[in-house]
């Protein structure tokens, strides 16, 4: 099964309502809380970079009986210097973020954090592509 | 401790959720950094934050945190106790500092996680 969120630049209003879409999915499938949980985490980090960071983008989720894959995919400035930001500590959140709790510099080490597999890609001025897989056995 | 504990050696105004102050939360985070939270919170974490926008609540969502405190006095919007209240987040609201209400919580035997 495949299912695709549209995900939002700079709309602070709307942010987490994919994330919400696919934590209410997963439990409903009846997916261990645990690993329900490392996915709302994941996927909440990446929209809000998207929201964040992007100039909008989209969230896909793939679920089969061996695992889940998040894909996190956005039209943007992209990530220059990937070891850089994958940091903990480093951000370039604007004000607005900051306001609203993020721009610690934390989003991209949760994510890895939560999942079995983690891969980043960008481009400078195209976007950027990040994929997790949790596995389900 | 259970939720009731809180709101009574916090002062504080129940703001949403009256029904469920039964519930027992194991820890406690004074945090106004949402990725932070994000990182390392367990489920059944009170949290406690100076923050009141909407994303407070989807954090608090993600994270199974069925509690929140805003401390100093701050009360968030009415879009925002709504969003709460649909999915089952208890809201207070204490006038202590972020500082205050940790250190009152944890000197009555509450602890954090680290
Ligand atoms: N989708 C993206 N497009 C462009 N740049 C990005 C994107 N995602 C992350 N970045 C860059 O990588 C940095 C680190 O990202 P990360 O998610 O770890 O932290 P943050 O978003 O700045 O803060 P936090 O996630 O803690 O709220 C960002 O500040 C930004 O410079
Ligand atoms: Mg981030």
């Amino acid at each position: 099964m495949e299912y695709t969120y549209n995900v939002e630049a700079g709309n602070y209003a709307l942010a987490g309502e994919a994330s919400s879409s696919i934590k209410a999915l997963l439990k409903k499938l009846g997916i261990s809380g645990d690993i329900v949980r490392r996915m709302a985490i994941a996927a909440y980090e990446a929209e809000m970079n998207i929201v964040i960071h992007s100039k909008g983008g989209c969230l896909i989720l793939k679920i089969s009986p061996e695992e889940l894959i998040l894909i996190s995919e956005d039209r943007g400035p992209g990530i220059p210097d990937i070891d850089l930001a994958m940091k903990e500590g480093y951000s370039t959140a604007p004000d607005e973020a900051r306001e609203m709790g993020f721009g610690a510099g934390m989003g991209l080490s949760n994510m890895k954090r939560c999942a079995d597999e983690f891969n980043i890609k960008s481009t400078v001025g195209i976007g950027t592509k990040v994929q997790i897989k949790i596995y389900l056995k | 401790m259970q939720l009731r504990e809180v709101a009574r050696l916090l002062n504080a105004d129940i703001l949403v959720g009256d029904t469920n102050l039964d519930k027992e939360v194991k820890f406690a985070c004074g945090c106004d950094l949402m990725s932070d939270a994000l990182a390392f919170i367990e489920d059944g974490t009170l949290l406690l934050t100076g923050l009141t926008n909407l994303q407070v609540i989807r954090t608090a969502e993600m994270l199974d945190v069925f509690a929140i405190v805003f401390v100093r006095g701050k009360v968030p919007s009415k879009e925002v106790i709504d969003m709460a209240k649909e999915r089952n987040i208890v809201l207070m609201s204490t006038d202590y500092t972020l500082f205050e209400a940790c250190g009152i919580l944890y000197k009555a035997g509450l602890k954090g996680k680290s």
